[in-house]
């Protein structure tokens, strides 16, 4: 396997796994994150995942650069990539349009489609978690159709609601917590992906599947009552 | 849970902090957590406590603060002129607060962020394993937010025995805040995105501290740093210190406060023993860079990791440091 590994301070190296985004790369840098975690290295504090890359946060004091290094490579020399590993799959409902999907109407717009068209484009991939980034539990997600690819707003929003779901270009993802953005929002999600006083607060992980599900307002309305 | 401090006024920014958030920048978490270790971690040693404590960070305008109970405290970092009642009170030294004193600080001397310990550190809940307060996603510290007026401050109770001990850092181990500093760094991760001019302007110019700098980053102003091809790349995992530059080529040094991941170039990463000075950087303050490789980054941190154990150590010994 090709990667190269730089470091990034003095208390953490960042291994690159080449230059596209792609599912298999994604696939390569989850396992080997969850290798890395899971095998206890002493002076290892915790790994983030990007596109291509895993950045290793390290204490210099309890490990050396030159042993984490040759570490990291046997652990990349033994991985076995040919194994999968189980992953989970979540359904997100979403209430599509409305008031809390301001930016539907202007993504059918711009794409030449119906709104029920971007709907149904927007629900029947199957997206992969890449990883999780910029606020609390946002997903970076793989499988947006292109044909529902949509430029950001050209004056972002100072405040998106928590739950939102947008499209950024040929990106799609849901805003956990109530940030400024500029994303085009389509429609909303009554489930929390964030909430810092539960056991396990974040709904997703890297390597997760996600789908949307189309929702009604009754529905919508139904789960957030359910939730009190 | 003792009630420690009410507060009269808060100051500009007044916030909980311990030695941050860790194992949850996967999920998107900023670590958070005091942006001047060091002056947090002698602060808390000072009054006998564990260097991850909980202790208040307070930025440029001090608070005022009532004392509910008597108990020793120590403040660092930026000097702020802290006041009991009329009287000044010194920086890198512990003393004892009686109930009913006033601590207030009566104006900005130099630094940026102070830090008050309590013995026995700040009571407050820990979320995701940690005290700090995360301004961004409101959750740790009090309430999740910075302090405001009536606000009452917990602290864990403590043995009486401890209470009277006083110590002081030894003078060669306070540092002065100039208003021109020299940071010491190392280059990358994406040093080869800039062109040779580009790395010579950054290793050879000043730049100046502006007023946008916040708990999340420090931003520089000053010659531009010249890219190949364009500042962005794809969306990878970010760390304390980071010299991120944009297409507009004006550095901004990323601290506690910063998100899990960025999208643009770092042109290198400032070595651990110089961020206490990047956090003590206000507006207008100057920067000059000066490259090291990391074998000299590490040594300087081991030296500093054994000065830690030493005071460490000397807790429970009773007098100066």
């Amino acid at each position: 396997m090709h990667y190269t590994v730089k470091t990034a301070g003095d208390q953490s190296i960042i291994i690159y796994f080449g230059e596209q985004i792609s599912k298999q790369t994604s696939q390569t840098v989850q396992k080997l994150s969850n290798i890395i975690e899971s095998s206890g290295i002493i002076g290892v504090e915790e790994v983030i995942l990007g596109y291509t890359t895993i950045l290793i946060h390290y204490a210099p004091t309890r490990i050396s650069f030159h042993t984490l290094i040759n570490t990291i490579k046997a652990i990349i020399m033994d991985v076995d990539l040919a194994k999968t590993d189980e992953r989970n799959t979540i359904e997100i409902p979403v209430l599509y349009g409305e008031e809390l999907g301001p930016d539907l109407a202007n993504v059918a717009r711009l794409n030449n489609l119906s709104e029920q068209e971007v709907i149904k484009l927007h629900t029947e991939p199957d997206y992969t978690v890449y990883f999780l980034g910029f606020s609390p539990g946002f997903p970076f997600l793989g499988g947006l159709d292109e044909r529902i690819a949509t430029p950001r707003l050209e004056n972002p929003r100072k405040k998106v609601q928590a739950g939102s779901v947008g499209i950024a270009n040929h990106q799609t993802g849901i805003y956990p917590v109530t940030s400024p953005g500029g994303w085009q929002i389509i429609g909303h999600t009554p489930i929390p992906l964030f909430n810092p006083s539960d056991d396990n607060p974040f709904l997703l992980s890297p390597g997760d599947i996600i789908t949307f599900k189309p929702i009604t307002k009754i529905e919508y309305d139904e789960i957030i009552n359910s939730q009190i | 849970m003792i009630h420690i401090f009410n507060v009269i006024k808060p100051g500009l920014l007044t916030t909980v902090q311990d030695l941050g958030r860790k194992g949850y920048q996967k999920y998107g978490l900023s670590v958070s957590g005091a942006v001047d270790y060091y002056a947090h971690r002698i602060a808390n040693i000072l009054v006998g406590n564990q260097d991850n404590a909980a202790t208040l960070e307070v930025t440029m305008i001090g608070p005022t603060l009532k004392v509910l109970e008597t108990r020793k405290i120590a403040i660092t970092g930026a000097d702020l002129t802290p006041y009991v009642n009329n009287s000044p009170v010194p920086l890198w030294r512990s003393f004892t607060v009686s109930e009913g004193d006033i601590l207030s600080f009566q104006g900005y001397r130099s630094g940026c962020r102070a830090y008050i310990a309590v013995a026995g550190g700040l009571d407050v809940e820990e979320t995701l394993g940690s005290k700090s307060t995360d301004l961004i996603s409101e959750i740790g510290g009090h309430h999740g937010r910075r302090l405001i007026k009536g606000d009452t401050i917990t602290a864990n109770a403590v043995h009486t025995n401890k209470i009277c001990l006083s110590r002081r850092l030894s003078t060669e181990l306070i540092p002065t805040y100039t208003k021109h500093v020299r940071v010491r760094i190392i280059l990358g991760p994406q040093d080869d995105a800039f062109t040779a001019k580009g790395i010579e302007t950054f290793l050879s110019s000043e730049y100046t501290v502006t007023k946008d700098s916040n708990r999340m980053g420090c931003r520089l102003e000053g010659p531009t740093i010249e890219h190949k091809n364009g500042a962005d790349i794809l969306s990878e995992g970010m760390f304390m210190g980071a010299i991120q530059v944009p297409q507009n080529g004006q550095p901004i040094l990323f601290l506690s406060g910063r998100p899990s991941v960025g999208g643009y170039t770092k042109i290198g990463g400032v070595i651990t023993v110089d961020l206490p000075k990047v956090a003590q950087l206000k507006p207008n303050d100057r920067v000059s860079i000066e490259k090291v490789t990391l074998d000299e980054a590490h040594e300087l941190l081991y030296k500093q990791e054994n000065i830690f154990k030493l005071l460490q150590a000397s807790i429970g010994e009773g007098g100066g440091l």
